[in-house]
């Protein structure tokens, strides 16, 4: 079955395919001149559907679908994701489009910036605000890092319909145990060493949180410095950091069938934003965090000095893993990264990737 | 009624068209409130949700900056033209 990846980066999306497993052919710049922070492959429907969240620096942000692999897109007269006339808010960016559980086949969530969460009940052509976590007593107290401030993850429970979770940067997780009715935060055992109470109830800053796919009481966080594993569905934290470089960077990616394998690209520091050593490796684990190995194979052996972004790293369907760099690059492996091989150069900064069959 | 001038990256909301006319005067609001409700696609790249210009969008009227005039308040005359224009921006 063809992989499709799409490449989401500063100047616009770009599709690669796969046809045969063979070599990749690249579609794009599609909405050139926007930076597209979000995408999504809902396979739910017969025919797969892809929503892209873009946002031109011009004439704001925007989420188009196409449902025949990018050959045509479609965008609604109406802005599909838009803060009420009452919240005095704007839609900044979209940051994240998830599409919902199979128990609800037309839902699609998104993460914005401000920091809100929306649901879509029409397959993602138009969203409505979830009030409940726009009007949580926090949300005064939640802050903006240096991109902004953002619910930048959204992960549906995916045997449990009544429980969602979503992070933000900054003011850390919050869970939802009542299909998105209240939201308490989950953030006890998340250190941000960055605020006077190093152990607060919320303010963390996260970067990405993913769902062990084999597990899914069991996720992951890489987090501003603090790389956390949670067995009890993000109620509780503890440290995974242990046998990695440096426990800074932004992705964090779990197997989608396998219990335990995670993979992370560190970064040396907050003040030195560099993959470690100046080399180009992804680290991944095995047994859920508790030992972590360097994967280089196919990867470039000069100084490497790009960063990997939070939505920059995903893993398709059957061990394939990919990552894009800010520098244009874009690597795939198709055995859970022991070796990886060249998709595309020379593109704009990559800000996210999503694979699928299809 | 006020002739809108369309840049050429907005065009293709409205079918290629680079003026529009509508029915509308008073204030850049009034016109923009006139091109939502034909073009609302248009009109959402111009303005956000809360009615403010977007931040690198200019809008002129009869050749003023409508920032120096009161944003989306300043006035329009019946007969003026409204030229939108993208601002140098970008990299």
């Amino acid at each position: 079955m063809p992989t499709l990846l799409a490449i989401g980066t500063a100047k616009g999306l770009f599709l690669a395919t796969s046809p045969g497993g063979r070599g990749w052919e690249v579609s794009g710049p599609h909405f050139p001149m926007t930076g597209v922070y979000a995408v999504a492959v809902d396979r739910r429907p017969a025919t797969p559907r892809l929503l892209v969240g873009m946002t031109s620096s011009h004439f704001g942000p925007s989420v188009a679908t196409s449902d025949d692999l990018g050959a045509s897109w479609a965008e609604p007269e109406q802005a599909p994701v838009a803060f009420p006339a009452d919240t005095g808010a704007s839609l900044g960016r979209v940051w994240q489009l998830v599409p919902g559980g199979a128990d609800a086949p037309d839902v699609v969530w998104a993460g914005t910036e401000p920091s809100a969460l929306f649901r879509s009940e029409d397959g993602g052509r138009s969203f409505t605000l979830v009030r409940s976590l726009w009007d949580h007593p926090h949300r005064e107290q939640w802050g903006a890092g240096f991109g902004g401030q953002a619910v930048h993850t959204v992960l549906p429970h995916p045997r449990d319909p009544s429980r969602i979770l979503v992070a933000m940067s900054t003011g850390g997780v919050y869970r939802s145990e009542d299909a998105g009715e209240s939201w308490s935060p989950g953030n006890t055992g998340i250190r941000a060493y960055f605020m006077p109470d190093e152990w607060p109830e919320f303010g963390q800053c996260v970067h990405k949180v993913a769902r062990d796919a084999g597990n899914p009481e069991r996720l992951y966080a890489q987090n501003h410095h603090g790389v956390y594993r949670s067995d009890d569905d993000g109620r509780t934290w503890t440290s995974i950091a242990a046998g990695l470089p440096s426990d800074f960077g932004f992705p964090i990616v779990a197997h989608p069938s396998r219990a335990g394998t995670v993979w992370t690209f560190p970064l040396v520091a907050d003040s030195q934003r560099y993959p470690v050593d100046h080399r180009c490796r992804v680290f991944r684990s095995a047994d859920a965090g508790d030992k972590w190995e360097p994967l280089s194979v196919g990867l470039p052996d000069e100084p490497f000095h790009p960063s990997v972004l939070r939505d920059a790293m995903c893993a398709g369907g059957a061990g394939d893993v990919y990552f894009g760099t800010r520098s244009g690059e874009v690597y795939a492996s198709r055995d859970d990264g022991d070796s990886w091989s060249l998709v595309a150069a020379h593109l704009p900064d990559v800000l996210c990737v999503r694979a699928a069959e299809v | 009624m006020v002739t809108v001038l369309v840049p050429g990256p907005l065009r293709g909301e409205v079918g290629g068209a680079s003026r529009l006319t509508v029915e509308a005067a008073g204030s850049v609001g009034a016109v923009l409130d006139a091109l939502a409700d034909s073009w609302p696609r248009l009109a959402r790249r111009i303005r956000d949700e809360q009615g403010e210009l977007r931040r690198y969008v200019n809008v002129y009227v009869d050749g003023e900056d409508c920032r120096h005039a009161g944003g989306v308040a300043a006035p329009v005359a019946d007969g003026a033209e409204v030229q939108v224009l993208p601002s140098v921006a970008g990299g």
